[in-house]
């Protein structure tokens, strides 16, 4: 499949505004239910984080750093994934397998249109910017922390801003956007896969979308084991 | 023309398609007939190149389909036009934008002009103000008007049409047929239908293939079916209340 992606290409014009389509569907379109599951998991991280600090000699500020660190390596690259593979990746299972179904693959085929060029490759380029909705994700995560932490008194705002500087390496970041990218292509590739090569009518579509989401979770979580061994291990 | 050569095919070891030999006439609506299972879709398939045949040769116009490389095939695809047994009309598209589509992908004309092509070819296929509507708005037989100016859009030397009829009322599809046959006509284009539609083949099969059980059972036109003593093709014919009174009434002649 990855090989015919990228042969006989769609007109460049139409693939333009194909891959503006999807970037808007499948990240601009995500970033409010993200964010908000983000805002709340980061307030959560900090509370969660204060209520355990019961030590006078631990410093209040380990509340920012500890919320910077689970949501810059684990919390926005990994977690909001596993969701985007419910959210993106059962709409691109669906509508591909829909296209299947209805027999508008074979139309596309038949009219000489490389159906894997024209409706797979905007959908991984789209989600080549998958990057910019997860800087959004940590910043706003990041905020959630604050909030809960400083307006609920649990730490002062010197203290949580203290915590966020603490120790920071750049590396991280670098290493939760090389995770965002093949994250990214996992969640193009997997669901349109299953959506491109599905058989059957509309129960099979419900169970492809299925399917497609436990393989993109599975890939997604190797994935980050085996990144995390090689970019943060050597 | 299109010329088909000992096609075969079949799938994990059962044969459908079992050696056919056929031609199919330039500025004619050619049709396929024959009951469920006797490989209709099958052949169509594999004259759209979408399965491979086992053995034999599909031609277009004296170039071989299968000696074709994947742009020649592809060149050869933009010279077609289908007509899906259920419209197979791209759904995130509007009406105008489904027609526009071929233009769109294989001509560099301006947006005004493809927009007046595709005002021109819904009134040809006699709809007009549905311009903006989704093919979930718009009725069954409307949808396969759609895909037919959809179909012919790009000015096609092949036009295929797959049950052009299945799932609509008798008027509509008496409207359908005759659209097919006029544009076959004024265009001059090999049109290739399958249907199973007695009806159909009664009002625009002017060459007829009867396929059973992989082969060609019976050829002929649409004046020729009912005289013919093929029993195969009398079975099939004659299996509807209707025509097997119109059957008794010829012996009774009337």
């Amino acid at each position: 499949m990855l090989i015919g992606i990228f042969k006989r290409p769609t007109k460049t014009s139409v693939l333009r505004e194909l891959i503006l389509k999807e970037i808007d569907d499948l990240v601009i379109g995500s970033i409010g239910i993200t964010a908000f599951i983000s805002l709340f998991m980061g307030a959560v991280v900090a509370l969660q984080t204060a209520l355990n600090l019961d030590n006078p000699l631990i410093p209040k500020s380990l509340i920012g750093f500890a919320t910077r660190q689970s949501i810059i390596l684990e919390f926005a690259p990994t977690f909001i994934s596993v969701i985007m593979a419910g959210k993106v990746g059962s709409y691109i299972t669906s509508s591909i397998g829909t296209m299947r179904v209805t027999e508008q693959i074979d139309a596309l085929e038949v009219m000489g249109i490389n159906p894997l060029n024209y409706l797979i490759y905007p959908k991984i380029i789209a989600l080549l910017f998958y990057p910019f909705l997860i800087a959004i994700i940590m910043f706003v995560g990041i905020f959630g922390g604050f909030l809960a932490s400083v307006y609920g008194n649990l730490v002062s705002l010197e203290d949580f801003i203290v915590g966020l500087q603490d120790s920071f390496i750049p590396w991280h970041v670098a290493y939760a956007f090389i995770k965002t990218m093949v994250f990214g292509i996992l969640l193009a590739t997997i669901p349109s896969y299953h959506g491109y090569y599905m058989e059957g009518g509309a129960l099979e579509v419900g169970k492809a979308s299925t399917t497609s989401f436990v393989w993109t979770c599975v890939a997604i979580i190797v994935a980050n084991y085996i990144l995390t061994q090689i970019l943060l291990t050597t | 023309m299109i010329e088909i050569k000992n096609l075969h095919k079949g799938f994990n070891g059962d044969m459908v398609l079992k050696g056919i030999d056929a031609k199919f006439e330039q500025g004619k609506t050619n049709m396929i007939i024959g009951a469920s299972g006797s490989g209709k879709s099958v052949f169509l398939k594999n004259m759209l190149g979408l399965f491979e045949p086992d053995d034999g040769e599909i031609i277009y116009s004296g170039e071989s389909l299968l000696d074709m490389d994947i742009d020649r095939k592809s060149d050869l695809r933009k010279e077609m036009g289908m007509l899906f047994q259920h419209s197979a009309l791209f759904d995130s598209m509007t009406v105008e934008e489904n027609i526009m589509f071929p233009l769109r992908m294989f001509s560099k004309i301006k947006l005004a002009e493809r927009r007046e092509r595709a005002n021109e070819i819904l009134e040809r296929v006699n709809l007009v103000n549905l311009n903006k509507k989704m093919p979930s708005e718009i009725s069954g037989g409307q949808q396969k008007r759609v895909a037919l100016g959809r179909a012919i859009a790009n000015n096609p030397q092949y036009l295929f049409c797959d049950e052009p009829n299945s799932g609509l009322d008798p008027k509509t599809a008496t409207v359908i047929d005759q659209l097919i046959q006029e544009i076959t006509h004024e265009r001059n284009i090999t049109t290739v239908i399958i249907s199973h539609d007695m009806n159909s083949v009664m009002e625009i099969g002017e060459t007829i293939v009867f396929l059973k059980d992989g082969l060609i059972a019976w050829e002929g036109s649409n004046k020729e079916i009912f005289k013919t003593d093929n029993e195969a093709v009398t079975d099939f014919v004659y299996s509807s209340d209707l025509f097997k009174k119109v059957r008794i009434a010829q012996n009774e002649g009337f």
